[in-house]
């Protein structure tokens, strides 16, 4: 477990901490810019001291105010991804590479051939930072962090300063670094496209404080936190499993706990796991199953939660049976629709609205609870996500 | 060329290559000082260490003088401590030229410090580096354009110093007769016109070459580091 309870002021951000978080996989740190992310990881990283509490990660105490413990930068075993990279421009990308690598202590877990291989580096070896572009830079940071052999890998918006091409190019190989090396990661991030393909586990932060933390699709699925990832990103996580394609109309249908869904052709195997983000904005509600219309994805389930928004928006929540989608859609149709918690309703998603950057590519195998395996029935109205 | 010359020049690059050694530890430690630490009486150091190259050279050699004469108290430990005498020696010319240099290369040491990506320092300390390891690993290696333009601009003003060194350890031939102290003392001697010419000639040369030198060693040190 990564145990982060501590606090401090900084300038007009009160930053006050208190999450657990697992110790495998990775954890989302989500919130708008000056929310507190990056001083947040710096406290872990040793760069900001807290002014009171702890920190510790698996058995080790980082820091504890009351016992005086406070590890210096170096001593913690962390790795550190920046968001400019921060390669050495006086060392060759192997220089870079072997910079952590030789200072680390005890067994070396994070190889260099796999290092070299799953981030693509073997033709980058013996070029200079500065002549990479922005998407090797940082491919290049995240083997440097690896090398150094950390228990704990923080990202800070690792893909912030990288146009759309470059954000392409590194994500799925950050997808892969969570799969190949069993490291856990503490990911920062204000897009919450990032964060659905990359997180496991999901902390947000507001003005300082954290306001929530759980499970990714948990916490996506709870209307409460609508405000604090934006209108427009918020909706539902469902992961699912690819069932097949067809290759005539570029379509792949795709498996989850509730039913099918029709998404854009992607480019994966039958069976192999995926992760859709279904923002509420996309689903549209019906009272009776809607006949004659171009939208395939069309899912049965029962109003589970309204919950009013400022000005013309509702947030209703509706369960499929075992996972929850939500919708947004306006004050008046909720009431034209005479909408209650209990109603029956059938979900309406355009399979052109789940394009390839609500689907995360590839999830490594969960290994949560077999009770929150994805294709794991449960009966209708039975509590969704149960805590 | 005769004997004059050559004494004249070897002196000079033994002064010039001795006096920058003596400098570099000193110079990169007050630059440390002047640019990272919270030092009190931070302003005052800078004011002291800048003070050569607004005062006249002869105070300085004057202050040399009462300071590190026979007579003055740490002059006179140096004699019976370590039995280094800095008057009307070689070692004095070092000493004088190393005080009157000191500032070019501080200052240039200290702007390459200033330079330095502090976020590169803090991104390997995460990498497992001790600060100590950090300040070889990393900030040395960026700061070496300074530090050799540094180096090169104390060395080429080591080589022109004639008020201090006159005034502290005089003008002794094969001792403390530096080039510029040759050329003041052809052109106080009858028919001396040819030597000094001649001198005058080998000064000019060298400093060309020390300056292209010193930009030649910035522009590849740069290019190393990838900036253009």
């Amino acid at each position: 477990m990564i145990e982060l309870n501590f606090g401090r002021k900084l300038g007009a951000l009160d930053l006050q901490v208190d999450v657990t978080l697992p110790s495998r996989g990775v954890s989302a740190l989500f919130g708008r810019s000056g929310a507190g992310k990056s001083s947040l990881i710096n406290a872990v990283a040793g760069i900001v001291t807290p002014d009171h509490g702890r920190i510790r990660v698996g058995e080790r105490v980082f820091y504890d105010r009351d016992s005086g413990t406070d590890l210096a930068i170096e001593a913690r075993g962390i790795g550190y991804v920046f968001q400019d990279a921060r390669l050495f421009p006086h060392l060759s990308v192997a220089g870079n590479l072997r910079y952590g690598l030789k200072r680390a202590r005890g067994t070396h877990a994070v190889g260099w051939d796999s290092v070299v291989e799953v981030l693509g580096l073997e033709h980058l070896l013996d070029r200079r930072p500065w002549n990479l572009s922005g998407g090797e830079r940082q491919r290049v940071a995240i083997g440097r962090a690896l090398l150094r052999q950390p228990t704990l890998l923080l990202m800070d918006e690792p893909l912030a300063s990288l146009d759309a091409p470059r954000k392409a190019e590194v994500l799925p190989y950050i997808e892969r670094l969570a799969r190949e090396f069993a490291l856990p990661v503490l990911y920062v991030s204000h897009s919450i496209e990032e964060v659905t393909r990359l997180a496991d586990h999901l902390v947000i932060l507001s003005e300082g404080r954290t306001v929530a933390s759980g499970e990714l699709s948990d916490i996506m699925s709870r209307p409460e936190h609508a405000p604090l990832i934006g209108r427009y990103e918020a909706g539902s996580v469902l992961d699912c499993t690819v069932l097949q394609h067809n290759d005539d109309y570029a379509l792949t249908t795709l498996r989850f706990a509730d039913g099918q869904l029709r998404v854009p052709r992607i480019d994966l195997d039958p069976g192999a796991p995926v992760r859709v983000r279904i923002r509420a904005r996309d689903v549209a509600l019906a009272l009776a199953r809607p006949m004659d219309v171009s939208i395939v994805n069309k899912l049965p389930g029962r109003v589970q939660q309204i919950t009013p928004r400022d000005g013309p928006y509702a947030d209703v929540t509706v369960d499929l049976g075992s996972r929850t989608l939500r919708a947004l859609i306006t004050r008046e149709s909720c009431d034209r629709l005479g909408l209650q918690p209990g109603t029956a309703v059938w979900t309406m998603v355009k399979s052109v609205a789940l394009d390839s950057r609500s689907v995360g590519f590839s999830r490594r195998p969960r290994s949560a609870s077999p009770a929150q395996a994805p294709d794991l029935p449960q009966k209708p109205g039975a509590p969704a996500e149960a805590d | 060329m005769g004997g004059i010359e050559w004494d004249a020049l070897l002196l000079s690059l033994k002064v010039g290559a001795a006096s920058t050694a003596l400098c570099l530890p000193f110079a990169i430690g007050v630059a440390w000082l002047l640019s990272r630490s919270r030092l009190r009486g931070r302003a005052l150091l800078d004011g002291i260490v800048h003070a050569p190259l607004v005062l006249p050279p002869v105070v300085i050699g004057y202050l040399l003088l009462i300071s590190l004469g026979t007579r003055a108290p740490l002059g006179a430990w140096l004699k019976s401590t370590f039995g280094i005498q800095l008057i009307f020696t070689t070692e004095g010319v070092v000493v004088a030229a190393a005080v009157m240099a000191f500032p070019l290369m501080v200052r240039a040491i200290r702007l390459s410090l200033d330079s330095v990506d502090r976020g590169l320092e803090m991104a390997a300390r995460t990498l497992g580096a001790s600060r100590l390891d950090v300040l070889f690993s990393v900030t040395l290696p960026l700061m070496l354009p300074g530090i050799l333009s540094g180096a090169m601009m104390a060395f080429a003003a080591s080589l022109g110093e004639f008020g201090a060194t006159i005034t502290f350890a005089s003008n002794i031939e094969g001792e403390t007769r530096t080039l510029p102290l040759a050329i003041y003392t052809a052109t106080q001697t009858p028919d001396g016109d040819a030597i000094a010419l001649r001198l005058v000639g080998l000064s000019m040369a060298l400093a060309v070459a020390a300056i292209t030198l010193s930009e030649w060693l910035h522009r590849r040190t740069q290019r190393w580091l990838g900036r253009h």
